[in-house]
């Protein structure tokens, strides 16, 4: 029986954030400011990690667990053999499931601009002077 | 029987748990919604085959659709989802919670900051547009009015998202849309042929005043 627990922004959601203020040449990767981070563990489902591992930006996702502190915890690339890789595919999963941030913000690379991420919901919304 | 509206007609997979969105300032799910979910339960062998990696639902309101593809397809799937409406994306959380399942969702509008890194990376794409025809400066005012005022044809949101389509679905993505008669469906499959996709209706129902339908689009 799996609990019923509020989700808080995980990194596989930043992994997939770009700002959009108007000018920004490169929004992306978002810098992140965590306030209040948490750990909460989640079935790990090797498909389901081996799948995403496609779609996701490894540089991003290894920066992304720097600037939450955890550090050392990923390689700097996904090795060739990751679909067979389970040490690996734990570690992504880790990185991108498990770790959440409840506050704090994501903040432009470019411009600065914060985006405020509150009660785990990051706000990408801009003021109609920045679209 | 004011009550039977308010459940799916098909009841094989259950209809989400959705008796604290009352407490939220969001879209109630209605029959709009209802016939969604009927038209996800009819699709659900077509979705399971498709193995999607990304699922996306852009102005998710309550969440419960969101939370009923995570039902059907299980946890090999990430979701995702948007709203502009902050109280829709808290009450996405709790919804998700009651349902255990994990939908992420973005303050964002569409699907703006997902791109471009959701370029021809999302496999199912749900839409459920505010689609009634209004004034036209009735749309996007803040508060539970931008969740169902459409402007003029009710197609003023859902233009804005059609141009978002082509750049959001993978090779084999599939968008789901609820329109009503009076947003022209004949002129929105036209605009999608012209885009490369394939038009399809997957259910219609009669609610009152609207003929509701649920358009499918895939890639020619």
């Amino acid at each position: 029986m799996r609990l019923s627990r509020f989700v808080n922004m995980r990194l596989i959601t930043h992994n997939m954030l770009t700002s959009h203020v108007k000018g920004v040449k490169n929004g992306y990767p978002l810098l992140i400011t965590a306030k209040d981070v948490k750990e909460q563990e989640v079935d790990f489902n090797p498909d389901f990690v081996s799948k995403m591992i496609t779609r996701i930006e490894w540089p991003a996702l290894t920066k992304a667990m720097e600037m939450v502190g955890k550090t050392d915890l990923l390689p700097t690339e996904v090795p060739k053999d990751y679909e067979t890789d389970n040490d690996f595919l734990k570690k992504a999963h880790h990185a991108l499931m498990e770790i959440e941030i409840i506050s704090g913000c994501l903040s432009c690379p470019e411009t600065g601009r914060e985006f405020p991420i509150t009660n785990g919901i990051p706000n990408m919304l801009l003021n109609e002077d920045e679209v | 029987f004011a009550w039977l509206r308010h459940f799916k007609k098909s009841m094989e997979i259950p209809t989400p748990i959705y008796n604290h969105v009352s407490n939220y300032d969001v879209y109630e799910p209605a029959e709009d919604t209802f016939l969604l979910l009927d038209a996800l339960e009819k699709e659900q062998d077509y979705l399971k085959a498709l193995r999607p990696t990304i699922a996306l639902e852009v102005g998710c309101g309550s969440g419960v659709v969101s939370a009923f593809l995570a039902t059907i397809l299980g946890d090999s799937t990430a979701y995702f989802c948007t709203d502009r409406n902050q109280s829709a994306a808290s009450c996405c959380v709790e919804t998700s919670a009651a349902n255990h399942v994990t939908i992420n969702p973005v303050l964002t509008d569409l699907s703006t900051s997902f791109l471009p890194r959701f370029e021809h990376s999302v496999d199912v794409l749900i839409f459920n547009p505010p689609y009634v025809v209004t004034p036209p400066h009735e749309v996007e005012v803040n508060g539970i009015t931008a969740s169902w005022a459409g402007g003029v044809d009710g197609r003023q949101v859902m233009n804005r998202f059609f141009k978002q389509v082509p750049n959001l679905l993978s090779n084999r993505g599939v968008l789901y849309l609820v329109v009503i008669r009076e947003n022209k469906p004949d002129e929105i499959r036209e605009i999608f042929n012209e885009m490369g996709f394939l038009c399809e209706v997957v259910m219609t129902r009669r609610s009152g005043p609207e003929f509701l339908m649920i358009l499918k689009f895939v890639r020619k």
